[in-house]
């Protein structure tokens, strides 16, 4: 599966090194938050709430490098927008490699 | 040129925020993680430039773009493409990023912005220039045009549709706007330091923290307009 990574996030900061931390820092925090939003509007099958938060989750994927997975993110956001969960499993599986891979950052 | 960013994503405003500091001559000014507290900001403070989230809970990017009056220049920031298409049905707003932002894209947008900010300079100037007579400036009153020696007046206040114009000897009401009359204004004379009020250099008394004093008057100055109200005073 395709792996985050960091090539956006170098080529935008200029080399400043404190601000590719802050960043992250960010992320860090704000990437949890944010998928448990989305997880209780899954649960609660509030399909619009859901799309919302792929929508928002989608530029986290795009700045961890994941462009495969932000197409799949997209054509899921969509499907929801219609009230179908096609791409649950492979969106949710997406967020778990985020997830595992900003804890060992 | 000074601008705000307005995303409720904080990671969106760290990496526009980044972006800025490439740009020489761009200040960020204020940050927002939501378009009601910026529409509260720019009620009482003048902006170049604003970077918008159109995608925000609650109260979206066009939302905010139609409520507020006289908007400056925009540069709308998103992680669809889809609204390209409604965002350009806005004259205020120049460009349009999709997320994630590069530098490049993030460049040409700005060199976007400033080129209209120069047309629109260059059009406001020769405007001025052949409307102009010297120093007069006539204001219609009742259906009467009505002469106002121009170094006389030393405030010009908005209120609502009308604006009040102050001068030595007598104050006038007109129906028109602070923007109208700032542009038939000499620049090196008088100064727009709050959305509501335009002064006369010359004629101030004494300058306090956020106020100046005009005559009588007590007139507020926004915090982005000092710096060029102080750039104007010829400190000891």
């Amino acid at each position: 599966m395709e792996q985050p990574n960091l090539s956006y996030i170098h080529s935008m900061s200029g080399g400043d090194k404190a601000f590719e931390e802050k960043l992250l820092d960010i992320i860090k925090n704000e990437f949890p938050l944010e998928k448990q939003v989305y997880c209780t509007n899954f649960e609660a099958g509030h399909f619009k709430a859901t799309a919302e938060c792929v929508h928002k989750l989608k530029h986290k994927i795009s700045i961890l490098g994941l462009e495969k997975s932000y197409e799949l993110a997209q054509a899921y956001e969509a499907n929801l927008l219609e009230s179908n969960t096609k791409g649950h499993l492979e969106f949710e599986a997406v967020l778990k490699v985020i997830t595992d891979y900003l804890e060992q950052l | 040129m000074n601008c705000i960013i307005i995303d409720d994503e904080a990671a969106a405003r760290a990496i526009i925020g980044q972006l800025c500091t490439n740009v020489e001559g761009l200040d960020v000014i204020e940050e927002f993680p939501n378009a009601i507290q910026a529409i509260k900001y720019l009620n009482q403070n003048e902006v170049d430039l604003i970077f918008l989230d159109i995608h925000m809970p609650d109260f979206t990017g066009f939302d905010f773009i139609e409520t507020i009056k006289n908007p400056p220049k925009i540069i709308l920031t998103t992680s669809d493409s889809k609204f390209a298409i409604q965002a350009f049905e806005y004259d205020c707003i120049v460009d349009y990023l999709v997320k994630p932002i590069t530098l490049e894209r993030f460049q040409k947008a700005i060199k976007k912005a400033k080129s209209k900010s120069v047309s629109k300079q260059e059009s406001q100037q020769s405007e001025k220039v052949a409307s102009s007579s010297g120093n007069d400036l006539y204001v219609n009153i009742d259906r009467r045009l009505i002469k106002i020696d121009i170094p006389s007046i030393y405030l010009v206040e908005a209120k609502g549709d009308y604006i009040h114009v102050k001068t030595e000897t007598q104050n006038y009401t007109v129906h028109s706007t602070l923007k109208k009359i700032e542009e038939k204004l000499p620049n090196d004379l008088f100064l727009k330091v709050h959305r509501s009020y335009i002064i006369n250099v010359d004629k101030i008394i004494d300058i306090e923290d956020n106020s100046v004093l005009i005559k009588k008057d007590v007139i507020p100055v926004s915090r982005s307009n000092r710096p060029e109200l102080m750039k104007r005073l010829n400190l000891l």
